[in-house]
């Protein structure tokens, strides 16, 4: 079926469909439409879903691990501050291996105070051991949401879906959807070893871990991790079979004969994209890098599209507050240390707090990199494109 | 009315051999709680003693299925294990009928917790949120939460030259409950074992939020010999520092009155966290506490009367 939408109702649908067991919300702009449109399917009877409003997004967080723990399958939302408050349950949530689907919208972190879209929330939480998947459109924001309950299922580990706010959330766009009956059976039954509500074999969770045993207990979590890549390469694989839509975990756009190459995140993979086409009709060789799966990082694939390039923008909607630039560009010189291809590296810390970037401002970012490439030097390594001053 | 001897007689739903303090409070409430669930239970705890003492891995007294997520969650960690129930349930994946229980200290109810008890409470979760209350954070270091009474010397409201002890009164955490309305609210304390199985099964029989705010003497927080512990449950009762009450369906019941209501100093003196009190300069502090005291009972004989 083909409908219009924006990213929250596309993502509040795919919800709809999943028909979780648990949803535990609390509203929070970009993303109350999510919350506001599911209780709406719970109230008129459209799925079975024991929802429950709790009265922060901490309590929200702290129901889902407990409901996620007797073995049902549970969702959520939020956004900036509302994971932030969630910070502490993150870390809980994946330690105890529990699948819960984040359905995230992208908004800074306070302070100053904002509503618009950067992705200083979902990278405050990049080490909590959560699978982190960037969305570029309504369509994949969909898509990707149901992908993630099944990568979460199969890895034992929680998952965060997002989408830029406003941009993407708040954004009306053509999506393509899976029938109703098909999403269910795609997902299949959720598979637990251990159900907290099995009184007859009775199980501690979250026991203390002290020095004889947490190391081995964390590295066994990492562990997960690193088996995460191949899970969701399949799960997509299984997805294209049914939907026609195929994702990668690394979105590489015209990077064959690419001479330069951005490398960014969300919906300005969009943006960047059509920036691409018209220098490619000016016959220039230009080509873009997508991180869709970002925890865990696809090293190698992400490697392999880089390589391509002779010199690469990295676009990063947040900063590390380090003097260090952003996170992705920090991923990407870490991940080409060991490379013989190593292309020369400019960082764009661009859009916080939901400033615009323009088709005209990335074509602007190619033009500075085709300079590096004649010149063979990056004049200056960080920037921070569209501030004043700067 | 229970019978001791079919309690005494039921498997061990927590077991020995935890690493609390002899004479630990708190364990005997964790026992005691479950003995009196005639149903199967699972069970959620905060941080704190509790939950430290008895799941250092790989080891647990717990005989029950049992979860702790974090501090201040533990009334929306078990809403949530409640909703989970209710939807596995629906769809014939759960069989059994299931009671659910939260255990906390009171800093994980009084203080950091209070918002998502409250929350558990409105949301109407049918889950028995239990506070342990052993009137300080005992797993820390015994320092003050807002259950600790005046004059209480804590490692945050220590006895000083110029100040004796903790300044402000309790918190009437027990109060703030009721005014959500739960299914049933209760005080006990385990030296009256029977007045807390019965408390437990009514609250456990609620179709409802429920809660039992346990008094749970701290032999290391309160500084007294570790086989004082059941005399000095039973002098909070005798003293009125801790009167054994429940509220239901909009009426106040006092469950166990003392035959004669002795002065607090006779519960404070056998306690070394009041101990500089005795030496103080005035009476003042004592004296706060016993109006405190004093007024609370009051105001409780009447609501129970004017419920006849
Ligand atoms: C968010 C958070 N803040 C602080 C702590 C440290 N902490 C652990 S237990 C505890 C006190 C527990 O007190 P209480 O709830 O009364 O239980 P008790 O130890 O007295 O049994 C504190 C402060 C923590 N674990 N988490
Ligand atoms: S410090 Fe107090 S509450 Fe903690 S284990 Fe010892 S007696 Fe029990
Ligand atoms: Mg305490």
């Amino acid at each position: 079926m083909i409908v219009a939408r924006t990213g929250n109702e596309a993502m509040a649908e795919a919800m709809r469909q999943i028909n979780p067991d648990v949803v535990a919300a609390y509203p929070i702009t970009p993303a109350t439409e999510v919350v506001q449109l599911f209780s709406k399917f719970v109230h008129d009877g459209q799925v079975d879903t024991q929802f429950v409003p709790a009265e922060s997004e901490h309590s929200a967080i702290s129901a889902c691990v407990g409901a996620s723990s007797t073995g049902a399958r549970v969702m959520t939302s939020t956004a900036s501050q509302g994971i932030a408050l969630m910070h502490e349950i993150l870390f809980i949530a994946s330690g105890l291996r529990l699948p819960i689907v984040i359905c995230l919208v992208n908004r800074a972190l306070s302070s100053p105070i904002n509503i618009h879209c950067d992705h200083s929330d979902s990278l405050a939480s990049r080490d909590s051991g959560w699978i982190q998947i960037f969305t570029e459109n309504t369509q994949e924001a969909y898509d990707t949401t149901i992908i993630a309950v099944k990568v979460a299922e199969a890895a034992s580990l929680p998952a965060m879906v997002t989408t830029d706010g406003f941009i993407i959330s708040h954004g009306m766009e053509r999506v393509e959807l899976v029938d109703d009956e098909a999403v269910p059976k795609f997902l299949g039954e959720r598979k637990i070893q251990h159900s907290l509500l099995d009184v007859d074999n009775p199980k501690t969770f979250g026991a203390l871990d002290l020095q004889d045993y947490f190391f081995e207990h964390k590295r066994s979590e990492i562990d997960a991790m690193d088996h995460v890549l191949p899970i969701i390469e399949k799960v997509q694989d299984e997805y294209g079979k049914l939907s026609g839509r195929h994702y990668p975990l690394v979105d590489e756009y015209r990077m064959d004969d690419a001479e330069v190459a951005i490398l960014c995140m969300g919906s300005t993979g969009g943006t960047g994209k059509v920036a691409v086409e018209r220098l490619r009709e000016q016959g220039k060789k230009v080509g873009l890098v997508r991180c869709r799966v970002y925890r865990p990082f696809p090293k190698e694939a992400m490697v392999a599209a880089l390589a391509k390039a002779k010199v690469v923008g990295v676009l990063d909607r947040s900063d590390t507050m380090s003097t260090l630039g952003g996170h992705l560009y920090n991923d990407a010189r870490s991940i080409l240390y060991d490379s013989d291809m190593r292309p020369h590296l400019k960082n764009y810390v661009y859009g916080l707090g939901g400033r615009d970037i323009s088709i005209e401002d990335i074509e602007s970012i190619y033009k500075e990199l085709f300079a590096i490439q004649k010149t063979g030097k990056v004049d200056k390594d960080i920037v921070y494109f569209g501030v004043r001053g700067e | 009315m229970a019978k001791l001897k079919e309690l005494a007689a039921q498997k061990e739903k927590f077991v020995g051999g935890h690493r609390g303090c002899a004479g630990c409070g708190a364990a005997i409430v964790a026992r005691q709680v479950l003995m009196a669930a005639e149903n199967p239970v699972v069970v959620g705890a905060a941080t704190g003693c509790l939950e430290v003492f008895s799941t250092i891995y790989p080891y647990s007294a717990w005989n029950v299925p049992y979860i702790h997520n974090a501090f201040e969650n533990v009334a929306a960690t078990m809403a949530g294990v409640e909703a989970g129930y209710r939807a596995l349930k629906a769809k014939g994946k759960v069989k059994k009928d299931l009671r659910f229980i939260a255990f906390a200290g009171d800093g994980g109810t009084y203080d950091i917790g209070l918002q998502a008890l409250s929350g558990m409470i409105e949301r109407r979760h049918r889950v028995l949120y239990v506070c342990y209350n052993n009137e300080a954070y005992m797993n820390t270091g015994i320092q003050r939460s807002s259950a600790t009474p005046r004059g209480a010397h804590t490692t945050t409201s220590p006895a000083g030259k110029v100040v004796p002890g903790k300044l402000q009164l309790r918190k009437n955490l027990t109060e703030i409950v009721i005014a959500h309305e739960p299914a049933y609210a209760a005080q006990a304390t385990f030296a009256y074992w029977n007045d807390l199985v019965t408390k437990v099964r009514k609250a456990l029989d609620a179709d409802g939020p429920s809660f039992i705010n346990v008094y749970a003497p701290c032999r290391l927080g309160w500084a007294y010999a570790p086989e004082k512990t059941v005399k000095v449950s039973k002098l909070s009762v005798e003293t009125c520092i801790w009167p054994l009450y429940e509220y239901e369906n909009g009426t106040y019941r006092i469950s166990v009155k003392p035959k004669e209501k002795k002065p607090i100093t006779e519960f404070l003196n056998m306690q070394g966290r009041f101990g500089h009190l005795f030496n103080w300069k005035d009476d003042v502090p004592v004296k706060e506490y016993q109006a405190e005291v004093d007024f609370i009972w009051e105001r409780l004989l009447k609501r129970s009367e004017a419920a006849g």
